[in-house]
């Protein structure tokens, strides 16, 4: 058995608990410094397939603004996330957007949704 | 001008204003208006287009305009009115608002009470000891973040960001999702000053380099930014020689601290604490102005949104109660009126509550003299209640009436007292 150590932070909420993990490939053996038991999860995560949100946003037509704010409905892996910005920056929603609407859905085969975090009426002539 | 009453007026339509209208419908106080700069209600949280927002509250994790969305969808609801794309310009001690927007023009706003709630600014460039020229390029990261979250446009392509602050870490990974280079972050400090979560997902995610206990010292460009040049500091901040190094860049972002925003508020007469830069606050939030309560980052400066949040309930509810306190007060008080050869007269407001336990004295001084015997009359909606003979009035002397406690019953429910003096 190969044990390894690493240092992570937990990103969870904004405590940021500092956390190590002994780990043995995919395996986490032991986790400690964490002052929740999402720590655990995230550890458990981060060592075999990083997660992180993707928010950016949109290019809208003839809306209030020119942009709408988007988020996924959940984590993403890290490692596609600049697979999605690029699927995200060919696409132009047409005003009005409603929140929550989806604008991309199963993001780079991920699996999870890319939906808009705000309703943008359209532009007033 | 357009002339206006409202129960409870909010400055400012951010986390703090919006909980503070709600809060003040839900204490009962029936017309209650955000008055906002913006064409739209969130405050600053329509540009934090992040993750990390409403933990506390909703125990979930928002966005910045999901989590403003809440609470706009609630003063909605609750009936709170606004007034968008509106501007205080002054504020009275006697809670008196003058605001100016295109269509209206200019508009007076009588108050029963004022909830503050303008949120703060940043600390802009001018205030950082960098010599040299100002070129184009240098912004301040909550400037650019609206640029490039509302506004969508991009203000370079090779960033240099100084201090750690949120807004600037997080501005950070924006601008590398929007294609650009983000070369270096500075920080004074031996620690970064935002939040851990921020500088693992928004710094180490990017391999976006950080360098404490530095600065910058020098802007290098004349029309527009060319390079930043940073060096290494001692204990004392001071720059070590030696250290310098010359970062290539075109665009220089400060993340270097917020400011309460409290020019109004210092000209209705409300006393700042030089230590928080915003007001002295009672536990329920009002200022040293009675009716002027104050909440949010206008106040100090939060770094959890939630806070902001509970700050304007409290302050909101409380300033329902008080102006639900004064609109009984002066529904019930006449207002007293300077009527012929009247100057002024003292005092403006009568309670003929206290006229019915006591006698009550006006004092008055007249416009012009007259040598000869005079009638002093006084009138309440129309019917005279009283008058007295004075042998000759002269603006130089003083006249007092006294009112007692029989002629109370004349004046309840009336709405003017008047007071003149007629010749005989
Ligand atoms: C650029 C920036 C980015 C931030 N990012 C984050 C973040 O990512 N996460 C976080 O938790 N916190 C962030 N903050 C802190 C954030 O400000 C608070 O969490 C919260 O939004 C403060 O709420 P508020 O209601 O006090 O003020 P604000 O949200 O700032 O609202 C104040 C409102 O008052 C209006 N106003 C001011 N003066 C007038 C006037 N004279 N007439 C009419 N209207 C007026 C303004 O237009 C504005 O809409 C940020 C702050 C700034 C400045």
């Amino acid at each position: 058995m190969v044990k390894e150590k690493t240092k992570l932070i937990c990103i969870d909420c904004p405590v940021g608990c500092e956390i190590n993990v002994t780990y043995d490939g995919e395996t986490v053996l032991e986790v400690d410094g964490n002052k929740c038991k999402k720590g655990i999860n995230y550890a458990e995560t981060e060592i075999v397939d990083p997660k992180r949100m993707i928010v950016t946003t949109v290019r809208v037509v003839k809306g209030l603004h020119t942009l709408v704010p988007v988020r996924s409905t959940e984590a993403i892996p890290k490692n596609k996330i600049f697979k999605v910005l690029d699927k995200l920056c060919k696409i132009e929603l047409d005003a009005p957007v409603e929140i929550h609407q989806v604008v991309l859905s199963n993001a780079a085969g991920t699996g999870v949704d890319i939906i808009a975090s705000r309703s943008l009426p359209a532009m007033m002539e | 001008m357009i002339e206006k009453y409202c129960d409870v007026a909010v400055i400012g339509s951010g986390p703090a204003g919006l909980a503070a209208a709600i809060a003040a419908k839900k204490a009962g106080a029936q017309d209650v208006i955000i008055i906002e700069r913006d064409t739209e209600l969130g405050g600053i949280l329509l540009q934090c287009i992040h993750n990390g927002f409403g933990i506390e509250i909703f125990e979930e994790d928002l966005t910045g305009p999901e989590y403003a969305n809440r609470f706009i969808v609630q003063a909605k609801d609750a009936g709170v009115k606004d007034l968008l794309d509106t501007m205080v310009l002054d504020l009275t001690p006697r809670r008196e608002i003058y605001a100016f927007n295109k269509r209206d023009g200019m508009i007076k706003l009588d108050t029963g009470a004022v909830v503050l709630t303008m949120g703060c600014r940043e600390r802009p460039s001018g205030a950082l000891a960098i010599p040299g020229y100002r070129p184009a390029g240098i912004y301040t990261a909550g400037t650019a973040q609206r640029l490039v979250n509302i506004e969508g446009y991009m203000p370079g392509e090779r960033f240099v960001i100084l201090g750690s602050g949120d807004i600037g870490m997080i501005m950070a990974r924006r601008l590398t999702f929007e294609g650009a280079k983000v070369e270096r972050m500075i920080e004074i400090l031996p620690y970064i000053s935002g939040l851990k979560r921020n500088y693992v997902q928004c710094l180490l995610d990017y391999d976006i380099p950080l360098q404490l206990k530095h600065t910058v010292i020098d802007i290098k460009g004349r029309d527009r930014v060319e390079a930043v040049v940073s060096a290494q500091v001692d204990e004392n901040w001071k720059p070590i020689p030696g250290t310098e190094d010359t970062i290539p860049c075109d665009t220089l972002l400060l993340s270097v601290g917020l400011i309460p925003e409290n020019e109004l508020s210092k000209k209705a007469g409300v006393e700042l604490d030089p230590l928080t830069g915003g007001p002295y606050v009672d536990d329920t939030m009002q200022t040293n102005v009675p009716g002027i309560f104050a909440a949010g980052n206008v106040v100090h400066v939060y770094d959890v949104v939630d806070w902001v949040t509970k700050a304007g309930f409290v302050a909101g509810q409380h300033s329902g109660k008080y102006a639900i306190q004064h609109k009984k007060e002066s529904e019930r008080k006449l207002r007293v009126i300077a009527g012929n050869n009247v100057h002024h007269v003292l005092p403006q407001f009568l309670d003929p509550q206290n006229l019915e336990k006591e006698p009550q004295e006006l004092q008055l001084r007249v416009k012009w003299p007259v040598e000869d015997r005079v009638w002093v009359k006084v009138e309440v909606d129309g019917k005279l209640i009283k008058q007295q003979v004075e042998k000759y009035v002269r603006p130089s002397e003083m006249i007092k009436v006294i009112l007692s406690p029989e002629v109370h019953k004349k004046a309840v429910g009336g709405r003017e007292l008047l007071i003149k003096v007629e010749e005989r």
